[in-house]
């Protein structure tokens, strides 16, 4: 059973992220959530390409032959990493913009004074 | 719409999904048991193939290295758009401000120990930086990972608190020129794969010797490239974030 750990704290990851924007009332925060939701895509990445007592798939100290974990998975973890920092600093770019705009990064107050 | 009313409507959408996450979960070999079979095959003949020891790098850079262009110039034209957003607004100026704004009390200076600390941090991040993105076909990092870890640098300075003398010396267009010149170096390293064999991104030139400084072909100059890109973005995110914290106010005052 221990091997639907990994799958099992993903998708806790991704409710607890999920549960934290919808009930947010600050911008910042939100975007925190954001990103909580969305590491748990490394966490089911990385648990999906784990094999048991194999290394690293670093190739500089080991044999050719050596077992090693799924490289393609953690290229793609790698990926995702990159575009999450992007994503984030765009949105905390809007948040500023918005506290500037507003006053407030309380996202009920800005739908209130935008109607 | 209320937030009892959201709450209601999230709750079963995301028990919904939760339930078809577990059920689709339970599909999948338990995580440790299984390898794949492209995950085995790639572990076997990229060091062959490619004489890169790193095989993530492998696989990042060479058999998917297309996506990595796209990766880049995803990162690249965020950090435009970011330079867009956060530009001096109509009704705004850019001064210097007293991070305590309590009338008749002075912000206190920053502490001689972490002025001294990060000053002295600064050499040795850039030179880790520097070695991360070169070794990044023989030994975990690369690219992305140097070119971020040369960037906060640039933060270990304002932490100096010497910010406002770096933003003067910072060579901005410089910085943009180097963001540039690193996503169309990836591009062009891949130009030379199509004239050399008709295949975008595929190696041109000699392989070298495996665990060398120089071995995996193009892929040392493709982490150069990328090095150089993510270290611009990254710098140009951070100058922007600073100066509108510690520069831009609105001209009404506040």
């Amino acid at each position: 059973m221990s091997g639907f750990l990994p799958y099992a704290v993903a998708a806790w990851l991704f409710a607890a992220g999920i549960y934290g924007m919808a009930t947010s009332r600050d911008l910042i925060h939100l975007v925190v959530c954001l990103t909580v939701a969305q590491s748990a895509t490394y966490v089911l990445l990385l648990g999906v390409g784990y094999l048991h007592g194999a290394a690293a798939p670093i190739f500089a100290d080991i044999g050719p032959n050596t077992r090693v974990v799924d490289p393609v998975v953690q290229a793609l973890t790698l990926t995702d990493v990159v575009v999450e920092a992007v994503v984030v600093s765009l949105l905390l770019a809007l948040a500023m913009q918005a506290h500037k705009r507003f006053g407030t990064l309380d996202p009920d107050d800005l739908r209130a004074m935008s109607s | 719409m209320s937030r009892r009313a959201r709450l209601w409507l999230l709750a079963p959408a995301l028990a919904g999904f939760l339930g078809l996450l577990v059920w689709g979960m339970t599909g999948l070999p338990g995580s440790g048991d299984h390898q794949g079979a492209v995950a085995a095959t790639i572990a076997r003949t990229a060091v062959p193939e490619r004489h890169a020891t790193n095989v993530v790098t492998t696989v990042t850079l060479d058999y998917r290295g297309f996506d990595t262009l796209g990766e880049e110039m995803i990162l690249f034209s965020a950090a435009l758009g970011l330079v867009v957003l956060l530009r001096e607004q109509r009704g705004e100026r850019k001064e210097e401000v007293d991070d305590d704004r309590a009338a008749g009390r002075k912000a206190p200076g920053t502490s001689e120990g972490l002025r001294i600390f990060s000053l002295a941090l600064v050499g040795p991040t850039v030179l880790l930086g520097l070695y991360i993105v070169a070794h990044g076909a023989l030994t975990p990092g690369g690219g992305f990972q140097g070119g971020v870890i040369l960037a906060t640098s640039l933060l270990l300075v304002y932490l100096s608190g010497k910010y406002l003398a770096l933003r003067e010396l910072t060579p901005i267009p410089a910085l943009e020129a180097g963001e540039a010149l690193g996503a169309v170096a990836f591009a062009l390293i891949g130009l030379g794969g199509l004239i050399a064999s008709g295949v975008y991104l595929h190696n041109f030139i000699p392989l070298g010797t495996p665990k060398t400084i120089l071995s995996g072909g193009t892929i040392p100059f493709l982490y150069l490239a990328i090095g150089l890109e993510v270290a611009g973005a990254f710098m140009l995110t951070f100058l922007e974030f600073l100066d509108q914290t510690l520069l831009v106010r609105s001209r009404s005052g506040g």
